[in-house]
């Protein structure tokens, strides 16, 4: 991927990884966010489209903001952009408060969703514009200009017309046009939205690689959680204006706080249950079904207070279970949950295989097994089958609240 | 299937009636739509000999070498066109109406602009009123605006004259003055269906390049309404030049207009000068729009745009519809 992109570009010096890459805690002394956003909250008459948000964006670092529609995300970045005013709170750029900062005069690019590349302008003008504004014209412009186009694989392009361009191409030109001014932070709406499948795929690798060479933070909306678990750093996800949870890929996928998140990132199986046992110092309890199934786990979250008799719900990630067919009967270790179901149906994915299991205690589960080359992956069982599905102790997610 | 698709593809433009023959029933609704069709096309082509035959002829009978019926065709000459063109009075009136058209063109463009400009930021509750009176200074009869623009003019003047011991009167000015008052409505029309159908979010793209208003109206808006203002410019001219009713009213000694010099000539008779004055203005009209559309399409085939928006004929008829 980073061959693909032009060796030995030159328009950000420095080598990435000597900047600070930290994610800053709340209250730490370090470097200095990018952004900084404290306590906003945004009304448009009766909605709240951004609710009490509190996030610190780290230099260099890919941040997603990632939620279903409507729940506030391009007004989070219309916000940092300067086109929407805070309703309550306070926004800080490089450190500095931006309230009142027209966009004009903020060190903030957008790549916007339908590109917005100006029609009258060649490619070459409209990469350029920035920094025409910023009156650096001439041999400098041409410069930055053909690099920035190289950084994107589109040098030789400068005098298409934008509207000749394939939606890629157009893409890419909209990213040139925002990475040629050197922003603190680049703003991304979706950018990929209007491609097709497989041009998505290779722009979400391609925009990771380039977002690490050019070493500029980047805050991309998307509403597409594989888009965000590919590209990010760290994950923001929202919903109806609030901050579920931020953490990167693996965090939120391992250890999601609540069952929105463990829904949204991925697919979960949901256990109702009730906590029979207080936490230990591991955070981990025992929990009680409704229909008596006995389970461990541990609270992902760690802020919360989870005591005896709350209700919580265990979720568990399909791939960390395994159906096994009813008399061939595996040894029960320690720490491993095992039931009885049946098989409702098996759905042959290619890289996997789908089962959903009916089960008294559990209700309907969904496990996965990886279709490997000669391994057991493939239990052979088949709708109607009586099956057992199994799993491991730390499948268990106990998700409080 | 496919049989009364293809007709109704064929059917011509503006004769939409017909598909809608074509709805029902198939088989015998075909024949009478087919009658249907031929029919309206034949009343379309009487429609365009009623409408563009006179004009041909008063063309065709300005080469008439005849000198005294002009309703008889006596061979070709130019000779109309050379007495037309050195006829003092001829000249005057039309540098008068190039004046009158080029002043009220300018006029008209500018402020009519710069009003759907003013509206376009304008909150809903303000511009609705407004949006609504220019709708009908459009429609009102000329001849109300006439009368109206004659009475605004005496009356004030009158009181002007004799407070402050002025000489105004009619002339030049007034005339000027009431073209480009719905000439000016006119521009702002068109412009403002072009605002409201350009894209917003290339404003927002200029601003997050560090594009102050100021530059982002001349190097983003501007640009785009161009075609607009253009097309708007182009119509006040040519309304300006051949307009007839309100400078009638408005006019005074020495701003004779063309329009007013030909209606003059011919209460003494039709002659074949009169139409020589009429195919001059023709041409005159016939190239500024020629003129305009050439820079209507230029500027299209630079930022990409094709059908309506590529057009003047298009621009006027895109806000109507
Ligand atoms: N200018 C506005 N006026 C009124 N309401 C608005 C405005 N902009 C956004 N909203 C509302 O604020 C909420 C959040 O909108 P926003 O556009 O930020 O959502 P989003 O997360 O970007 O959604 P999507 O994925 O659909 O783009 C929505 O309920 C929306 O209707
Ligand atoms: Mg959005």
């Amino acid at each position: 991927m980073t061959a693909s992109l032009s060796p030995g570009t030159e328009i950000y010096p420095g080598p990435v990884s000597a900047r600070p890459r930290a994610v800053v805690p709340d209250g730490a002394i370090g470097p200095t966010p990018d952004v900084e956003i404290v306590d906003v909250t945004k009304r448009f008459g009766t909605v709240t489209a951004v609710d009490r948000m509190r996030l610190a964006i780290a230099h260099g670092e890919f941040y997603s903001l990632l939620g279903p529609s409507g729940c506030g995300k391009t007004t989070t970045l219309r916000m940092i952009a300067g086109f929407e005013q805070p309703t309550e709170g306070e926004i800080f750029l490089d450190g500095q408060p931006i309230a009142g900062v027209p966009p004009y005069q903020r060190n903030v690019n957008t790549v916007f969703q339908h590109y917005a590349l100006f029609p009258h302008m060649d490619v070459a003008q409209n990469v350029g514009y920035g920094l025409r504004q910023r009156k650096i014209r001439g041999t400098e412009e041409r410069r930055r200009v053909a690099e920035a186009l190289e950084l994107v694989r589109l040098g030789g392009y400068d005098k298409r017309r934008t509207w000749e361009m394939s939606g890629g191409q157009q893409q890419r030109v909209a990213l040139a046009r925002a990475l040629v001014n050197r922003p603190t932070v680049l703003l991304l709406d979706e950018p990929l939205g209007a491609l097709d499948m497989k041009l998505r795929k290779e722009m979400q690798l391609e925009l990771k690689a380039l977002q690490r060479e050019v070493g500029i933070t980047f805050v991309y909306v998307t509403h597409d959680q594989e888009e965000a678990l590919t590209m990010s750093d760290v994950i923001v996800v929202m919903r109806d204006g609030l901050i579920q949870q931020m953490g990167g890929p693996t965090e939120l996928y391992e250890r999601p706080v609540n069952r929105f998140v463990a829904d949204f990132i991925g697919t979960s199986n949901f256990i109702e249950a009730t906590v029979v046992e207080p936490p230990d110092e591991g955070r981990h309890v025992a929990v009680r079904s409704a229909r008596g199934l006995t389970l461990r786990g541990r609270v992902t979250d760690d802020e919360a207070t989870v005591r005896v008799g709350d209700t919580v719900t265990v979720a568990s990630r399909p791939e960390r279970l395994e159906v096994v067919p009813a008399d061939a009967a595996a040894p029960v270790g320690a720490g491993i949950t095992q039931i009885n179901g049946r098989v409702q149906q098996g759905t042959y994915l290619g890289d996997q295989t789908e089962y959903r299991v009916l089960t008294e205690e559990a209700g309907e589960l969904i496990v996965r097994h990886q279709n490997a080359a000669g391994a057991g992956g493939a239990p052979g069982v088949g709708p109607g089958d009586p099956v057992i599905v199994r799993w491991q102790r730390d499948a268990n997610l106990v998700l409080a609240g | 299937m496919s049989a009364p698709a293809t007709s109704v593809a064929r059917a011509p433009e503006g004769a939409s009636g017909v598909d809608v023959a074509h709805g029902g029933v198939r088989q015998k609704k075909d024949r009478v739509g087919s009658l249907v069709e031929g029919w309206l096309r034949g009343h379309a082509v009487l429609i365009y000999a009623f409408l563009y035959i006179p004009i041909v002829v008063v063309v065709v009978f300005s080469f008439n070498a005849t000198d005294r019926r002009v309703t008889q065709w006596e061979g070709f000459s130019l000779k109309w066109y050379e007495s037309v063109l050195n006829d003092t009075v001829v000249q005057g009136a039309l540098a008068n109406s190039l004046i009158v058209a080029t002043s009220t063109a300018v006029i008209a463009t500018i402020f009519g602009t710069m009003a759907a400009l003013g509206l376009q930021r304008a909150p809903r509750w303000f511009r609705a009123p407004f949006e609504a009176l220019t709708f009908i200074s459009i429609i009102v009869p000329e001849i109300v605006i006439a009368l109206a623009t004659l009475v605004f003019f005496s009356s004030t003047f009158d009181i002007l004259n004799s407070l402050l011991d002025l000489k105004l009167r009619l002339g030049f000015q007034t005339i000027i003055a009431a073209h480009a008052l719905f000439n000016i409505s006119l521009v702002m029309l068109l412009v403002r269906a072009r605002l409201s159908g350009m894209d917003r979010t290339h404003v927002e793209a200029s601003y997050d390049l560090y594009g102050t208003p100021w530059r982002t109206f001349w190097q983003i808006t501007f640009p785009q309404l161009l075609p607009a203002i253009i097309a708007g410019s182009l119509l006040s001219f040519t309304f300006s030049f051949d307009d007839y009713v309100i400078t009638t009213f408005v006019s005074g000694a020495g701003s004779t207009t063309l329009p007013l010099y030909v209606f003059s000539t011919i209460r003494k008779g039709v002659t074949p000068a009169t139409n020589a004055v009429a195919a001059v203005m023709l041409l005159i009209t016939l190239s500024i729009l020629l003129i305009g559309q050439i820079a209507v399409w230029r500027n299209a085939r630079r930022s990409g745009q094709h059908g309506a928006q590529a057009s003047v004929a298009g621009m006027i008829t895109e806000q109507s519809g």
